[in-house]
């Protein structure tokens, strides 16, 4: 692994435990207190990766995540280390990270996957258009278009349009879509997500705002169900 | 968050070859003003703002100070769909700031954004949705008079296609540009035309009245045709207004409504609607802003007269609708009195601060008006402690004159230039002689 590579770490002052493991594996790295601090220590070639600790701030953890992955250069490899109560906080953030540990953590574990990771980060990238039915999001322009013709969304709608076309047939709760989508410094309420779709279903046009359907009760689906309904 | 957001702005501009940004911000008295910066200012703009004269805009004179900022805020960024592909433009919203960073006081916009913060600070976020009525006339000629471009609009089939399909038109741009319409009709009178609004913030609905009004002139123009939001057009047919469907939300929860209650309405609704009832006298300037505003409000034509509500009485200033399937997020309460040529901005604002008066005060709500008030005579009306909107202009900035509220809501600024504004109207109008006194009294006296 190329050693003169540098890996960004959160929080700003990381456990003993963890600087440790990176220094003993001949890691170059810095801590970063927040998402502009990371930009500005950024060495010209961009971030290798990033280690994310989720245990002692796991809302400015996941900000951090977010921050580093929407940003207009994403860090291509992400691994985070949640405890063994924050599995759950995983769930639909396939998006924000590459891969995680479990901590506390071992140190020989923590080497292993991060050898894996960035040998992998190195390799081809992930697919970075996702399409459904005539619908197709470039995740690397940010460009949207319907049967190929260019749909104009604002940052919100496009970012809740790429969540819900890359998890297809899946209902989520209004709740869930707000803290995934949009995180969670968001004032508004879940109203916000009613106001959004019905917005993006308007863009969609009358023949295909049933891309988003509202499951009652519940929240929202895109596409059809896995079980064809 | 705001800087991803910049960010996705500056890659849209650049992947959709967007030539021209515009930068859209409102005068005091509402008229949409624009300028143009190329792609290559517009990520100085989103960090810095782009400052600019105020000096020639509406309400933002001052005696010193003539230069101000304007801020875009990257949430409203969209690209026009008018404009042919090939040479893109988008707009975005600005708000306006002193050259040292602090918000400018002629700003309308942030005149909402402060009130909404104080709502915000009791818990209440304000949602709002407008019916927004206005006609189309053939390109007025040179005599000023303008002509329906239907006639009743029932029986002539060709003509009622021309506004029915521009309507249809105005609505697909409408929805593109991520406005979502609830319903529209052709109204009773000729050549008049509705279009309801689906809820939203106060602040997004204040923008989106803006566009609203800006695309329908758009689309209308491009076919040879004049819409207006002049509240009263021709004499002997009903006016437009802009009914405001309008609720409270704490959190996820309707705070309008109540399930134990009669009407389905909180404590929380009965004193924000009396607060509304208690001030609506001294806010109508802002919320009827022209000479022009007191035609509609007369009897006869569904255009509220009295301060009173009231469940289905179309007659009332506050009607309270009846929510689909009983729905709790559908309690709303509907505001009458204003028109189409308000300032959204400040519009929403003096309503939002009347509202949130009642509930600090814990004013009470009176009866509910359900009875006809426009056959009851005056000392009916006395009896039921039914007062009157104003019935001008002159008499409308009096009220507004002598309101603490509305000095507070404005703020100094713009209060001060708004009555000084509105006078001027008055004294010019005050001097007219008008086709009525020539047509009544030249010959007879």
């Amino acid at each position: 692994m190329a050693t003169s590579e540098k890996i960004v770490v959160f929080p700003g002052s990381p456990s003993p435990d963890l600087a440790r493991t990176l220094d003993l594996g001949g890691h170059r790295w810095k801590a970063a207190t927040s998402p502009e601090e990371a930009a500005k220590s950024e060495p010209a070639g961009g971030w290798m990766g990033a280690i994310i600790a989720c245990d002692a701030d796991p809302e400015g953890a996941w900000a951090f995540a977010r921050a580093i992955r929407k940003r207009d250069n994403p860090v291509g490899a992400v691994l985070v280390l949640v405890s063994g109560a924050q599995l759950g906080d995983l769930e639909m953030r396939d998006d924000l990270f590459d891969d995680f540990c479990l901590s506390p953590f071992h140190p020989r574990e923590l080497e292993a996957r991060l050898t894996h990771l960035f040998s992998r980060a190195h390799g081809p990238m992930r697919p970075e258009v996702v399409e459904h039915s005539g619908l197709a999001l470039n995740l690397e322009t940010y460009q949207a278009s319907f049967n190929g013709r260019p749909l104009d969304l604002t940052y919100m709608e496009y970012e809740l349009l790429k969540f819900l076309a890359q998890n297809p047939g899946k209902v989520f709760t209004r709740e869930m879509l707000l803290s995934r989508v949009w995180g969670y410094e968001y004032y508004g309420g879940a109203r916000t997500v009613d106001v959004h779709v019905r917005r993006l279903r308007a863009k969609l046009g009358e023949e295909h705002a049933n891309l988003i359907q509202t499951v009652r009760s519940v929240g929202y689906r895109f596409g059809q169900s896995r079980w064809g309904s | 968050m705001l800087s991803q957001q910049r960010d996705y702005v500056l890659r849209t501009v650049e992947e959709r070859g967007v030539r021209l940004i515009r930068l859209w911000f409102t005068d005091v008295l509402g008229t949409l003003k624009s300028f143009a910066i190329s792609p290559a200012e517009l990520e100085n703009a989103l960090e810095d703002g782009m400052s600019f004269d105020g000096s020639s805009i509406d309400g933002y004179s001052r005696i010193q100070e003539a230069d101000v900022l304007a801020s875009p805020d990257p949430n409203t960024f969209e690209v026009l769909p008018w404009v042919d592909s090939k040479t893109a433009e988008a707009r975005v919203f600005c708000d306006i700031h002193n050259l040292d960073g602090s918000v400018f006081d002629g700003d309308p916009r942030q005149v909402l954004r402060r009130n909404l913060d104080a709502a915000r600070a009791m818990g209440f976020e304000f949602l709002v949705a407008p019916d927004i009525e206005y006609f189309y006339f053939a390109k007025p000629g040179p005599d000023g008079v303008p002509v329906p471009l239907d006639q009743g609009g029932f029986f002539d089939l060709t003509t009622t296609d021309v506004s029915s399909s521009l309507r249809k038109e105005t609505i697909r741009t409408l929805e593109t540009m991520g406005i979502p319409v609830e319903y529209s009709f052709h109204e009773d009178a000729p050549s008049q035309q509705e279009i309801d609004l689906r809820h939203t913030d106060a602040l997004s609905m204040a923008d989106s009245v803006m566009t609203f009004r800006m695309i329908v002139k758009e689309i209308a123009a491009m076919h040879g045709v004049h819409a207006t939001f002049m509240p009263k057009p021709l004499e002997r047919v009903q006016g437009s207004g802009m009914h405001l469907h309008m609720s409270l939300f704490e959190g996820d929860a309707n705070a309008f409504f109540a399930k134990d209650d009669q009407y389905n309405l909180s404590p929380v609704a009965k004193m924000f609607m009396a607060g509304l009832l208690r001030h609506a006298a001294e806010i109508t300037a802002v919320t009827n802003q022209t000479v022009n505003s007191y035609k509609r409000l007369v009897p006869g034509f569904e255009a509220p007269v009295h301060v009173s509500w009231a469940r289905n009485n179309r007659s009332g200033l506050i009607r309270v609708p009846i929510p689909k399937r009983g729905s709790p997020s559908a309690t709303r309460i509907e505001y009458r009195s204003p028109d189409p040529a308000c300032n959204p901005y400040l519009a929403f604002s003096v309503i939002l601060a009347a509202g949130l008066r009642g509930i600090r005060e814990g004013y009470e709500l009176p009866a509910e008006a359900d009875a006809n008030l426009f056959e009851m005579d005056d000392t009916m009306l006395d009896k039921l402690s039914i007062t009157q909107l104003p019935q001008s202009l002159n008499e409308a900035l009096r009220l507004m004159e002598s309101s603490p509220l509305v000095q507070e809501t404005l703020g100094e600024h713009i209060f001060e230039w708004f009555v000084r504004n509105k006078r001027h109207e008055w004294r010019q109008y005050k001097t007219q002689v008008t086709p009525f006194e020539l047509d009544r009294y030249l010959r007879s006296l």
